[in-house]
């Protein structure tokens, strides 16, 4: 084990004055020894995290670090094949139902939005409560709109996907995630694919729901975002979490050289 | 100081303006203009004379065809066999009530703005098969029974064709679905499935199925030759139309399936739910191209000794009562099927509009 790894041990993590003064210490996401391959190419080589409720995480690194391999092993949109992965209190594995009943509660927002171009924007937003929560269909359309107001969108309702700018469309995606009533959001780059001008309008409501208590990890380059929202921020690089540290000892006084270097990359200009 | 404003020149607007510019902008556009306009006058001329100006339309035989023109009267002499085959005059009414509720399910998927059509469709695809399943045949509730060896013309060839593409949607689907499948066992099956049947001919399929498959049958087990035939049409068409379903699931982007997979949706909600109808709208254009191609391959089944429509007219002509009545017989025929293809590739374009939402602009 290498040291990075021991000083991301729970032990460790419950030290953190703030951590410990901000939330109750209920663990929500566990990830113990975590191994990925994608066949001989070993993606992420042992991932240790304990997250807790209502906790906001910033991931940053270098591209192909395995910063979005991560949080997609986290709702099992990728599987890990060594170590264990427990959220809310389940562990992800093999089993279908199990892996559902995670995913029930993880909301995921994806770089490309991914919206469902056949559904208008409330439909996508009650899909899920429908089929899956089985909520009454006036009980879903409610709560969707009760969200898309809080994204700042009930007007756009009745139209499709196709209709919005991508800040819609992403600030849609949230809404749709939320609808679900997650305990957990995962973000993968939310705003990498949008225009600058659209990215304030997405973090907005980022910042707005880390406000408002829900458990974030969040993958980003946004380092302002991370500055003013996150509880902790990791950097990854090479499969590793090399560093993770609260954001004003991140940004100020990082521990690794690799670290250092990326942040003299990402906000040298 | 602004120039008064004028009309356009007369010679760049209107009839002549038009005419102009795209007819006779120069030579090599008149010599063009004047070579397909005396084509067009030298057949359409003929053309209209035959098919209307001296055609036949009343009488009662062959002798008062006496005209240049078409004989029509033989169309409408022997409509009663090119629509029915040998199905019982008495029992015709049944027959009419088929064509009344199909008309009655799709006339309004051409009206735009019919109040509930989509309830018409759905009646059109679950229970008009299944009043047509106890209606045609008879046999239930006191119905005389019609065996289908007395069923024919065009009555025969839409039931062919609806049945056929009835059910391969479905079962093509599925096929699709299968081929795309993490399950090697299913996969395998589905592509074999796939591979023997899109690799036989439609012929051979028929052939098959009503002479050699009751010498594989054990003794005392048969069924009808048309039941035969119409399971052949159904598998065949089924693995066409499972790659036509393919490459639609395969359009859509994997995105797609994991924003389903995220918010907790299972393989099959993720499917029916998400995939099936974007894929399905991409390929509309591939389906209705298969449905139409089926709808002509059912006259296929003449070689079998089944009298659809074509085989129906191709019968009389050699009537010697009629004679020369050869080119009139295959006009009707070709009329025919092509009202009912058009009418296919009309609605398909008609769906394709309404079911666009813009996220390919």
């Amino acid at each position: 084990m290498t040291e990075q790894n021991t000083a991301l041990n729970p032990e460790d993590s419950r030290t953190s004055p703030v951590e410990s003064a901000k939330h109750a210490d209920k663990t929500i996401i566990k990830v113990v020894d975590m191994h990925k391959w994608y066949g001989t190419f070993h993606v992420l080589k042992g991932l240790n995290l304990d997250v807790n409720e209502g906790e906001r995480i910033v991931i940053c690194g270098p591209s192909g670090s395995g910063k979005s391999t991560f949080i997609r092993c986290i709702n099992r949109l990728e599987e890990h094949q060594r170590g264990q992965i427990i959220v809310d209190n389940v562990e992800l594995t093999d089993d279908v139902k199990q892996i559902d009943t995670v995913r029930k509660e993880v909301g995921m927002v994806f770089q490309h939005f991914n919206l469902f171009p056949h559904l208008t924007v409330l439909e996508n937003c009650c899909l899920a409560p429908l089929w899956v929560r089985k909520v009454p269909k006036r009980e879903a359309e409610a709560t969707a709109m009760e969200y898309l107001e809080r994204v700042k969108i009930p007007e756009q309702a009745h139209k499709y996907p196709g209709q919005l700018s991508g800040g819609q469309q992403q600030r849609v995606a949230i809404a749709r995630a939320l609808c679900m009533k997650p305990k957990i959001m995962l973000f993968d780059e939310p705003t990498s694919a949008l225009d600058p001008e659209m990215i304030k309008e997405v973090l907005d409501v980022m910042v707005e729901l880390a406000g408002s208590g829900m458990t974030m990890i969040c993958v980003t380059h946004e380092m302002g975002f991370a500055k003013t929202v996150a509880d902790r921020v990791i950097f990854m690089d090479e499969g590793e979490i090399v560093e993770l540290a609260p954001p004003e000892e991140f940004f100020t006084n990082p521990r690794e050289a690799r670290t250092q270097q990326f942040l003299k990359q990402i906000l040298h200009h | 100081m602004s120039l008064p404003s004028e009309l356009p020149p007369r010679q760049e607007i209107g009839v002549i303006g038009w005419v102009r510019k795209n007819l006779f902008s120069s030579w090599y556009n008149i010599v063009l203009t004047l070579v397909a306009a005396y084509l067009v006058v030298t057949s359409v001329g003929p053309l209209l004379n035959w098919v209307f100006l001296e055609a036949t339309f009343t009488g009662e035989t062959a002798a008062d065809c006496s005209g240049e023109g078409a004989c029509w009267l033989f169309i409408g002499q022997r409509l009663n066999f090119f629509i029915y085959g040998f199905y019982p005059d008495a029992l015709q009414w049944r027959i009419d009530i088929m064509f009344g509720l199909l008309a009655v399910a799709f006339a309004p998927q051409f009206i735009e703005r019919f109040p509930a059509r989509k309830w018409f469709g759905i009646f059109g695809l679950t229970g008009l098969p299944l009043i047509g399943y106890i209606l045609i045949p008879g046999g239930w509730f006191g119905l005389e029974e019609v065996p289908s060896s007395r069923w024919g013309g065009l009555m025969l060839t839409l039931i062919l064709a609806y049945v056929g593409i009835l059910a391969a949607l479905p079962i093509g689907t599925v096929l699709a679905l299968g081929r795309r499948s993490d399950m090697p066992i299913i996969r395998g099956l589905c592509v074999v499935f796939i591979e023997v049947w899109r690799a036989v001919p439609l012929i051979t399929v028929l052939f098959m199925a009503s002479v050699m498959l009751p010498l594989f049958l054990p003794d005392g087990v048969n069924f009808e030759k048309l039941m035969r035939a119409l399971i052949g049409i159904i598998l065949w068409q089924s693995a066409y139309m499972a790659e036509v379903v393919r490459g639609g699931l395969q359009a859509i982007p994997k995105g797609q399936y994991e924003a389903a997979s995220a918010l907790g949706l299972g393989y099959w909600r993720k499917t029916g739910l998400v995939i099936l109808p974007q894929a399905l709208t991409l390929v509309i254009p591939g389906i209705v191209n298969t449905f139409i191609s089926l709808f002509k391959d059912t006259t296929l089944v003449l070689i079998i000794g089944l009298f659809d429509i074509l085989g129906a007219v191709q019968s009389t002509i050699t009537d010697p009562a009629w004679r020369n009545v050869t080119t009139e017989g295959y006009v009707f025929v070709a009329f025919c099927f092509w009202i009912f293809c058009f009418g296919m590739s009309r609605y398909s374009q008609n769906l394709e509009r309404k079911l666009d939402t813009g996220h390919k602009s």
